[in-house]
């Protein structure tokens, strides 16, 4: 009796160990902004069925800083509580460390992504992360209020300031008093250095620290953007822009209460599901160029975009690596275009019917994303949050009316210079 | 005094010392040694990414590797963050403690509500800081939250306000958001203290005909100060370390950056435990100063209490 007890309680270990080996848990890190965690859930579970493993999706903080602390946290301690995490364009040199080489897994599939990305993502020789979506600066705009005011899209700055102001003032006299022409992000937070970033492009003042790490952010065309920016705040934008991130902002346009909205193309599809109050009414186009024309200004969008990389504490790398293989497939992403406006990062997918009759604007504006400007991330490397983080206060002073766009910026040119003496990041 | 006693008290010493030595263990271990690793590292040129590989380069982080240049103590954005902290401490402090007497001595008057009362009035304490911060951050948001609904619809407020936002108003939103938070602390220290006045010395003041108001300053306050002093110096260093209402409500803006939220960007940000260390230390060093001077100020009043 005992005997078979026994055999019978082996059978069972043997069975459990023998599961075990297959059928893993995995951890993803997935970001909340708009529609990003349902799909996410939904693409892992669909995954998790077709293998046998089990995903969990943890939900991470909205703000990229944030997320990076808390990324940076868990990595740094050596943790494999998260298998795999979404991570930003700029981090791939802040995390290299603590991440797998994918090479091994992906049989050459990174070669069907865009080049630079991929590049982006290559650190040495290590491929620490695959592509998911990538993302530009956009700006969307109300088509029915542009068409009552009979006002065009406009293409430079000092344009939109004045459709945003004409057509704010009709609405407030015509019974909307929450009506604003232009909201962004103004947060102190790493969304304010992509606006920033997107304003002195434009104006043609430098990209902050220059590929071969000299420090230019001290020049009359960066000032003068910063300045421009500062003057809509309180005219054409709240002032409560200031503590914005991508979702306050994109709730102030979708609830009917902007003509403009500064944001990344995942607001395209929120903006057209059935119950969004501005349902047909958007159209979006470049951002605006600075100056007027002569002076060469250009229209200018950071490059944002989100890539899949695997820790290297992962108890089940390899099972990881498949998973994050499957959700940049080809399949999954012209999925996501489809239902929630992530652009792909497979060239092939911008030829595809479907993808291009779901999101008009990304054909439209191929060379916006083609175009779109860099944030120093590659050349200040490990320094680059405090690059950011004293950049985005920086803009954040001027903004807030605390600090005028000259001494700002010599300040801030100060700072940087003490963080790389000789122009030498590392 | 007889060689007999002197053993006995010895003996007693001795016991004393074995029955507070597994407190003293324990705080060594969960205070002492965190305190000790965090003031090594501020001599160290740690890194978050490679925490295995640093070296020793003495005060470097405090003065700077040329003195004056990239130390802590030489980092404008430090004492602003300093300043920051000191004012919030100060005025919240200030704020919750007359508050919570004014709470207090309603509570005190015997009612049938007062059980209730006094119950209600720590929800606020309940609720996490994290939690209220939020919960704050929407009521208080320029487009949807009912505050600033209310107040342009009493037409108190033209158009809505930018409280967490403009630069002239997060502060005071932060200490409002904070006095909320903590007022019920006070008001139930403060109504403890309330409730030992005996109530013999008020019949007495009655009868010689003296005001509620003398009554009040003369009898009531100076019997329950030594508590409000003590309930303030735990308040105080709670408010030094401010960390959570201010990074929910204003993230990493300058504006309203404390001791804290300046530690942690140095520690998790710039992965820099070096630096980040150097600046712990230096917001422990500087709650320790308050404190001690807090204590010496009011060392006569303290005295009282026992």
């Amino acid at each position: 009796m005992q005997a078979t007890l026994r055999a019978a309680a082996l059978a069972a270990t043997l069975c459990l160990g023998a599961f075990g080996a297959h059928a893993v848990t995995l951890k993803i890190s997935c970001g909340a902004v708009g529609l990003e965690f349902q799909l996410c859930k939904e693409e892992s579970d669909a995954w998790a069925q077709k293998t046998g493993h089990e995903v969990q999706v943890i939900n991470a903080p909205n703000d990229s800083n944030e997320r990076l602390a808390l990324y940076q946290q868990i990595l740094g301690s050596g943790s494999d509580k998260i298998d795999i995490y979404q991570i930003d364009v700029v981090w791939p040199g802040l995390l290299a460390n603590h991440l797998i080489d994918l090479k091994p897994f992906t049989k050459g599939a990174e070669k069907a992504h865009f080049p630079a990305i991929v590049a982006n993502n290559t650190v040495g020789d290590k491929l620490v992360a695959m592509p998911w979506f990538t993302d530009a600066g956009l700006l969307f705009y109300r088509k029915d209020l542009l068409a009552k005011y009979k006002v065009a899209p406009p293409t430079t700055w000092d344009a939109l300031a004045a459709a945003a102001k004409k057509i704010q003032d009709g609405e407030r006299a015509a019974g909307n008093p929450k009506m604003w022409g232009f909201v962004w992000q103004g947060r102190a937070y790493e969304g304010l250095s992509c606006n920033a970033t997107e304003w002195l492009a434009s104006f043609g003042g430098g990209a902050i620290v220059e590929p071969n790490g000299k420090v230019s952010v001290n020049n009359a065309n960066a000032i003068k953007a910063l300045q421009t920016a500062a003057g809509w705040v309180g005219t054409i934008t709240p002032k409560a822009v200031l503590n914005y991130a991508e979702e306050d902002s994109r709730g102030v346009f979708q609830s009917g209460n902007a003509v403009f909205l500064r944001n990344w193309p995942y607001v395209w599809a929120l903006a057209h599901k059935p119950d969004s109050q501005i349902a047909g009414k958007v159209g979006v186009m470049p951002l605006p160029a600075g100056g007027s024309g002569s002076s060469g200004g250009r229209s200018a969008a950071t490059l944002g975009g989100w890539q899949l990389s695997v820790s290297k504490y992962s108890k089940n790398a390899a099972v990881a690596a498949d998973l994050v293989n499957y959700l940049v497939s080809a399949a999954v992403q012209k999925d996501r275009a489809i239902k929630a406006s992530y652009n792909p990062t497979l060239p092939a997918l911008y030829q595809d019917a479907d993808v291009m009759a779901a999101n008009p604007f990304m054909a439209e504006l191929a060379s916006t994303f083609a175009a779109a400007v860099s944030r120093p991330s590659t050349v200040t490397a490990a320094q680059y949050n405090q690059v950011s983080n004293l950049f985005w206060n920086a803009a954040h002073d001027v903004l807030s009316g605390k600090a005028k766009a000259p001494q700002a910026v010599a300040d801030l040119d100060r700072q940087l210079n003490k963080l790389a003496p000789a122009d030498k990041w590392n | 005094m007889t060689p007999q006693g002197t053993g006995l008290q010895r003996a007693r010493r001795v016991q004393a010392w074995w029955l507070v030595l597994p407190t003293l263990a324990v705080l060594a271990a969960v205070a002492g040694w965190p305190l000790a690793r965090t003031v090594f590292f501020s001599l160290t040129d740690a890194k978050l990414s490679a925490l295995g590989t640093h070296r020793f380069v003495g005060l470097d982080n405090y003065l700077g590797p040329r003195f004056g240049d990239g130390g802590v103590l030489f980092d404008p954005e430090w004492w602003a963050s300093v300043g920051n902290t000191l004012l919030f401490a100060a005025s919240s402090v200030l704020l919750e403690t007359l508050l919570g007497l004014g709470i207090a001595l309603l509570l005190n008057h015997p009612s049938r509500l007062r059980t209730l009362l006094r119950a209600a009035v720590l929800v606020p304490w309940a609720i996490p800081t994290v939690v209220s911060a939020r919960m704050w951050t929407w009521m208080l948001h320029d487009q949807f939250g009912i505050l600033n609904t209310a107040l342009v619809a009493a037409g108190l407020a033209s158009e809505p306000l930018a409280w967490t936002a403009d630069p002239s108003l997060s502060f005071v939103t932060i200490v409002m958001v904070d006095v909320w938070k903590t007022t019920p602390f006070m008001a139930l220290l403060t109504l403890a203290a309330l409730q030992m006045v005996p109530r013999d010395c008020h019949e007495a003041a009655q009868i010689d005909g003296a005001s509620p108001w003398t009554i009040f300053t003369h009898i009531t306050l100076p019997l329950i100060l030594p508590a409000m002093l003590v309930a303030m110096v735990f308040r105080g260093l709670d408010a030094l370390r401010v960390f959570d209402v201010i990074y929910v409500m204003t993230s990493n803006s300058r504006a309203t950056r404390s001791m804290s939220v300046y530690v942690r960007e140095q520690l998790i940000d710039f992965q820099k435990i070096g630096a980040g260390s150097a600046a712990a230390t230096l917001l422990f060093a500087t709650i320790a100063v308050v404190t001690l001077a807090w204590l010496l100020a009011t060392r006569s009043r303290m005295r009282e209490l026992d």
